[in-house]
């Protein structure tokens, strides 16, 4: 008979979960004959599998896959936020729940039958005939799904902030604004399990609408937010931070905050700004406050469609005028596969100002 | 019944400031940012970067930037330190700021336009300044000393005056710093400095595979690259560690060498797998011997140290041979040859059973990594190599799970419009996308700010996607096209 005992939730296990679990399982073991099972997030160490084992007389430690926006599953389950594809470009989010329905241009998804243990990546056929594909949520999609409350950054610049501000598991980011939450996401995606993120946003309802949808995505344990003015009272902790990023109006005055919130032993900085001349200040603000290493760079994304194009071929007319047939059919053309670039390109985003605080 | 208790699960804190406090206590904080022997660290200075590894013990000398120092005195030091290159090699911790060469009211001019460039304006000769140099004097002073004797330096204007100064100090700079790797870091340093060595990929384009490619901790991913191993170490930095990556390598064995300037701590390599391509197909067609491997690696030779280890050996027979040919010739006695014979043939026991326990490890390694991917579930595919992407890609997509991205990179672009051609082809995957990324640096200085005047021209092309059920696909065409129908050829009116 299995005895299900413990379910760690998502993320990591704090060590006070941890402790609780050994303790419960030595004594179910203790009391039962019974296996014992155990459900913990894929990302509990190694170590403490090993400790259960020796505690229970009987274990199956099973991994339970939790859908989050910082661990993949393999199914859809109740309360996951799944993503609806629909074709080229067009697809939005869905909090899957049972009994509810979705309906789209193909007609209506009922969740229970067509979403619920199906495998993400699945093909689901909707009410009407057609059908769309059901997608694990990435913060990459959630950028291009998300509602927004604010303009949001976009892949391309969040590629660039991540690796420039060194992000890694583990790492501890200050952030604000925290706006829609475009960055949020994808920095708690790298940052975890081990990390956190410190984000503050000054706008009340904007702040508790980044709370909730944290939570909605189960990765709350990762984030803290604070609801209050950055540049008058900074990111709320003091020499933890390896990373700080600024988007906000006027950077320039949270440069001193930026820098206290960092660790003692350095970091790494960076400021997004639309104007040069926020970007001017930012930088002698930088400077002032003896960051080094500062870098101002700008990065664009070119996107290609791939299509197949025909080229008609001239006429040059008949060398000999006793010539019957045209010499090139009126047809004649050639077809190649090539990339062509679209009429018009999102030319400016903002600019990126990074830098390192020294240990001088 | 069960007994779930409930999830840990931390609602973020809101309207209140909640102090976190770190459970690491300083002196632990402090340990992973000590340069210690062993560690792998780069020399920076300006923008040239340099990995190297601190080695105390074998007093080797380190040549950078045209100087040669020893680096025995880093250790100890924090990584972000400055230090001087002091006569004789050693490296001299820097540790006030100098006061900049004061900026008060400087003599300046107003503009260029009577300012003759006849080479002539240094009064300092290139002896002189050697002279200075082996006086000791600190790379500031001769900056100093470059301005006083310039003839010209009081008639250029302010920002002249700066950009001569900055040149300057540029030249005649002594100090370096030492941080720690990371991907920023090397990436930047190898575009920089061996751009052939990783395909020309540029810096930002391998911050977009990271994240297009949704690379995190706890995933199971597959890397195969030619980039000598730099988007190898890139993945590994953003796993920190966990879940596993799979390194597919095409022939003789995986290249690590960027990946291991990083200075990962040893449990990385735990979750780190390699697969020879060459046993794909059958690992796929799902007659993957593994006996098979132990008979051929005898002959083999696959890794860097099973090279080294066969061809040491055979030295050590070869030179076993030769020490027995002379002595037997000499020995009067048969006992002295008895024994040599028994030394020999112990030792020649001993290599096998060497060899037998290397490819034993080899022959785990190898199951390892193809249970790994035998449950065709990776969540990531990574690729950037100068083989051709088109069959690798179609190919290593079979060990993707559905509803995973993956991205291919390749310094031309026809490649890839021929993999995104093969892909809507045989579906299987969406949100197709063939992208590259400009990288524009600026100057930002007071009445100054521009563009920098060199921009790199390329940075190399991406081609990424999403891979869904592959069942799902096997029925009819998307219903709605993904790209419209090529335009039909109008026919030309002509008046004949």
């Amino acid at each position: 008979m299995l005895h299900v005992l413990s379910h760690l939730g998502h993320g990591q296990p704090t060590r006070r979960a941890l402790r609780q679990c050994v303790i419960n399982v030595r004594q179910s073991s203790a009391r039962c004959s019974s296996a014992v099972l155990v459900l913990t997030s894929k990302l509990a160490s190694n170590s403490f599998k090993l400790l259960l084992q020796q505690r229970a007389r009987l274990l199956y430690c099973f991994e339970a896959q939790v859908m989050s926006f910082v661990e993949y599953s393999e199914f859809i389950q109740e309360g996951d936020v799944a993503i609806i594809f629909l074709g080229h470009d067009s697809m939005f989010p869905v909090k899957v729940q049972s009994g509810a329905q979705t309906q789209t241009r193909y007609g209506a998804i009922r969740h229970s039958t067509d979403l619920i243990g199906r495998r993400y990546g699945s093909k689901v056929t909707c009410s009407k005939g057609g059908w769309v594909y059901v997608l694990h949520p990435t913060p990459e999609l959630w950028t291009l799904n998300l509602p927004h409350r604010t303009q949001i950054l976009y892949a391309t610049d969040i590629a660039n902030i991540t690796m420039m501000l060194e992000l890694k598991p583990g790492s501890v980011v200050c952030e604000s604004g925290t706006g829609s939450g475009s960055l949020s996401h994808a920095m708690l995606r790298t940052i975890a399990p081990t990390g956190h993120l410190y984000t503050v946003e000054f706008h009340q309802q904007r702040a508790k609408k980044a709370t909730e949808e944290f939570c909605e995505h189960k990765v709350g344990h990762l984030v803290t937010v604070l609801n209050q003015d950055v540049c008058k009272e900074g990111f709320g902790v003091t020499g933890v931070a390896d990373a700080v990023f600024l988007d906000i109006p006027s950077p320039w005055e949270a440069v001193a905050h930026a820098k206290s919130a960092m660790k003692k032993q350095g970091g790494r900085v960076c400021s997004f700004s639309p104007c040069i001349e926020q970007v001017q200040r930012t930088c002698a603000a930088l400077a002032e406050h003896g960051f080094v290493e500062i870098c101002t760079l700008e990065v664009l994304l070119r996107l290609y469609d791939v299509r197949s194009i025909t080229l008609p071929l001239p006429d040059f007319g008949p060398e000999d005028l006793h010539q019957a047939q045209p010499v090139v059919p009126d047809d004649a053309a050639v077809t190649c596969r090539t990339a062509i670039a679209p009429r018009e390109m999102a030319g400016h985003t903002g600019y990126l100002t990074f830098a390192t605080k020294s240990l001088a | 019944g069960s007994c779930l208790h409930k999830s840990v699960c931390r609602k973020s804190t809101f309207y209140s400031v909640q102090l976190r406090t770190m459970t690491n206590n300083g002196e632990q904080v402090d340990e992973q940012f000590t340069i210690k022997e062993g560690d792998f660290v780069v020399l920076q200075r300006g923008d040239v970067y340099k990995a190297v590894q601190i080695q105390r013990k074998r007093q080797v000398a380190i040549i950078f930037e045209k100087q040669w120092f020893f680096l025995d005195n880093a250790i100890g030091e924090l990584f972000g330190s400055t230090f001087e290159v002091a006569a004789g090699g050693s490296l001299q911790p820097r540790k006030a700021k100098h006061p900049e060469i004061p900026a008060e009211a400087k003599e300046a001019g107003t503009d260029n336009r009577n300012i003759v460039d006849d080479g002539r304006s240094q009064k300092l000769s290139r002896d002189d300044i050697e002279t200075l140099k082996e006086q000791g004097l600190k790379g500031q002073e001769i900056v100093q000393q470059l301005v006083e004797n310039s003839t010209t330096f009081r008639d250029k204007t302010e920002f002249a005056q700066e950009k001569y100064i900055k040149k300057k100090k540029k030249k005649y700079e002594n100090t370096l710093t030492i941080i720690k790797p990371s991907t920023r870091i090397l990436a930047s340093m190898y575009h920089g400095r061996e751009p052939g060595k990783i395909c020309h990929l540029r810096y930002d384009t391998l911050a977009q595979m990271l994240t297009l490619g949704n690379i995190h901790a706890g995933s199971k991913v597959i890397v195969f690259e030619t980039c000598a191993g730099l988007v190898l170490g890139a993945v590994m930095e953003r796993m920190g560690g966990y879940g596993s990556v799979i390194q597919m390598y095409p022939g003789g064995g995986p290249a690590r060498a960027a990946a291991d300037c990083f200075g990962f701590p040893e449990h990385f390599y735990q979750t780190l797998h390699e697969f020879p391509l060459c046993k794909v197909n059958a690992l796929l067609g799902g007659t993957l011997s593994l006996d098979g491997e132990a008979k051929n690696s005898a002959g083999d030779h696959d890794t860097a140290e099973g090279h080294l280890a066969s061809s040491a050996s055979v030295q050590q027979e070869e030179r076993d041979i030769e020490d027995g040919s002379p002595e037997s010739m000499e020995a009067s006695s048969v006992q002295p040859e008895d024994k040599e014979r028994e030394e020999r043939d112990r030792r020649k026991e001993n290599k096998a059973q060497e060899r037998k326990v290397k490819m034993e490890e080899k022959r785990k390694k190898l199951s390892a990594a193809a249970v790994l991917l035998q449950g065709r579930n990776a969540d990531g595919l990574v690729i950037a190599s100068r083989f051709h992407p088109c069959p690798v890609l179609l190919t290593l997509l079979k060990f993707v799970a559905p509803s995973r991205p993956f991205v291919v990179y390749c310094q031309y672009r026809e490649p890839l419009i021929e993999c995104y051609s093969k892909l809507r082809e045989q579906g299987g995957t969406i949100n197709l996308r063939l992208s590259e990324t400009w990288l524009r640096l600026y100057q930002v200085l007071p009445n100054r700010t521009h563009p920098v005047l060199l921009m790199s021209g390329g940075g190399g092309y991406l081609l990424s996607g999403t891979t869904i059920d592959h069942n799902s696909a096997s029925e009819s065409g998307p219903q709605k096209g993904e790209e419209p129908a090529p335009k039909r050829i109008k026919l030309q009116e002509t008046d004949i």
